[in-house]
């Protein structure tokens, strides 16, 4: 028998005595590497200018906003995609390999795209950063949340959340580090405003990282229990002891249900998120509350910051509680909450109450967050371990079908409104209660979810995977 | 056809509280300055 590649699950899994919380910061390095994701945009403006040379000032040749907004849709797109096509081919292979690919195609998007800026050709760029680092986000965001549940299923809110809130924090790395680069390599001279090498460095960066996630990974033994756990101690009748395999979960009811959980509460989300900066300064402007008083660009981006913390936080704060609360009491209060805040929005704008406005925006953003910390852990209470890497990769597909729908959703009715003359608040008062709406729908696909059907269950041991261990 | 369970792990040495802090440190380290950062910025909503 040939030996193993050190990259096979074979070769990963834990001896006796491995500490498993070695395996948290594991899957951050990963997922810490591939948030840089939502740090994209810093590049849009010098990326639009490398013809001019002069960001304020393109020139008729420099590529375009729109063009541009085009590389991060294609990323989000394959994100998905590859998420949905990758994920059964992870659970055979196990993380190591998955990670490593991720590395592979993730650092490999950046070279690619560094060649693109330097001849400027955006569709190299589309090609590099778009689709290929978009099959490493994929398959770098699912590579560790099924290790994570079998390394803690008496925490798997926890685990998943500390692995999922790496993706929150990724931009807030990504940001700074990006703008020093490229601000460094424009001194240095090394043209295309320093972007072409600031890519090139972050591929060799992020590459270096992550290969701490590559190696430290292992999977348990098939064996291996956390001391003392009890499956199940709350007797939930949602959380089943049985397996359900990523393509008949498909078949079930429940996997559907919760892609319409994910969908309208991220749709939501993405609707705050993409307008954060023109609203706050279009509902709190001097127009309103007198000259000089209005919000200013730098604190809209300041409002975008402190948004940012609570989608990092909410990862976190909401996987974690729903171990106690429960997956389905949890997504609840993200409906049932995010109802009263969304409704309540256009209010606190027209009355000009910018704390509260801001609280509540604070709050919505942190339960868009942790939708997706949570989804991994209400997998894997409804369908088990078995495959529910790949039932997340094929569930994601509801986010990147919301990355479209959001922004088309928002722009719609917020020009809808501008063009009938509504200014300030007014013109995003549909834009919330339209949101409302949607989880409305969010909550009724939550109420319906139930156990699901044992028929759907695997039939004999599961945990081992053909040519795993 | 499944293959038979073969784990060819190699014998490890039981981790450390040691190496689990090193680990900690080596991506929390990024992330703490990634977050102060971001609230920096964030300040700038309540000047």
């Amino acid at each position: 028998m040939a030996e193993a590649s050190l990259l096979d699950r074979s070769r990963t899994v834990a001896g006796p005595g491995y500490n498993r919380w070695l395996i948290p910061p594991a899957a951050l390095a990963i997922h810490l590497a591939i948030g840089q994701a939502y740090a994209f945009s810093v590049f849009k403006k010098p990326l639009g200018a490398l013809i001019s040379g002069d960001p304020a000032a393109p020139a008729p040749a420099d590529w375009t906003p729109a063009q541009l907004g085009v590389i991060f849709s294609i990323a989000i797109v394959l994100l998905g995609l590859s998420a949905a096509i990758f994920g059964k081919w992870l659970e055979r292979v196990g993380p190591r390999k998955a990670m490593m690919a991720s590395a592979l195609c993730f650092s490999g998007g950046f070279f690619i795209a560094a060649l693109g800026v330097h001849l400027h050709n955006l569709w190299i760029v589309y090609f590099g950063y778009g689709v290929v680092g978009g099959i490493g986000l994929g398959i770098g965001y699912i590579s560790p949340v099924s290790t994570l549940i079998k390394w803690f299923p008496d925490r798997r809110g926890v685990a998943t959340g500390m692995a999922i809130m790496g993706f929150g924090g990724g931009a807030m790395i990504a940001s700074p580090l990006s703008v020093a680069l490229m601000d460094h390599f424009k001194a240095s001279g090394t043209g295309s405003l320093g972007v072409a090498a600031t890519f090139l460095t972050l591929g060799v960066v992020y590459l270096l990282f992550m290969q701490f996630g590559v190696w430290t990974i292992r999977v348990p033994a098939d064996d291996w229990a956390p001391e003392n756990y009890v499956p199940n101690p709350q007797h939930s009748a949602l959380i089943t002891s049985g397996n359900v395999s990523a393509d008949n979960a498909l078949k079930t009811p429940q996997f559907w249900l919760l892609w319409i959980v994910l969908l309208t509460n991220v749709t939501a989300g993405i609707g705050v998120l993409e307008t954060a900066s023109p609203l706050i300064q279009d509902t709190f402007s001097d127009k309103y509350l007198g000259a000089g008083r209005g919000v200013t660009a730098a604190a809209a981006a300041g409002f975008v910051g402190l948004l940012s913390l609570f989608n990092l936080l909410g990862r976190f704060f909401w996987s974690s509680a729903s171990d106690k609360m429960g997956r389905k009491t949890t997504y609840a209060i993200y409906f049932l909450l995010g109802i009263v805040l969304y409704a309540l929005i256009p209010t606190l704008g027209h009355n000009l109450q910018l704390a509260l406005y801001v609280a509540a925006a604070c709050v919505i953003i942190s339960m868009y967050g942790g939708s997706f910390s949570t989804a991994p852990a209400y997998l894997s209470d409804l369908f088990g371990k078995y495959q529910v890497g790949a039932i997340h990769g094929r569930l994601l597909t509801a986010w990147s079908t919301a990355g479209v729908l959001g922004p088309l959703i928002v722009n719609f009715l917020h020009e809808s409104r501008k063009a009938e003359g509504f200014t300030g608040a007014a013109a995003y008062q549909t834009v919330f209660y339209t949101m409302a709406g949607l989880l409305v729908v969010g909550l009724l696909a939550n109420f319906a979810v139930t156990a699901v059907n044992e028929k759907y269950n695997e039939k004999g041991p599961v945990d081992a995977e053909p040519g795993g261990h | 056809m499944n293959q038979p369970p073969v784990s060819s792990a190699a014998p490890e040495t039981p981790s450390s509280g040691g190496s689990v802090f090193l680990a900690w440190a080596f991506v929390g380290i990024p992330l703490l300055w990634g977050v102060s950062q971001t609230f920096i910025k964030a300040l700038d909503l309540f000047k």
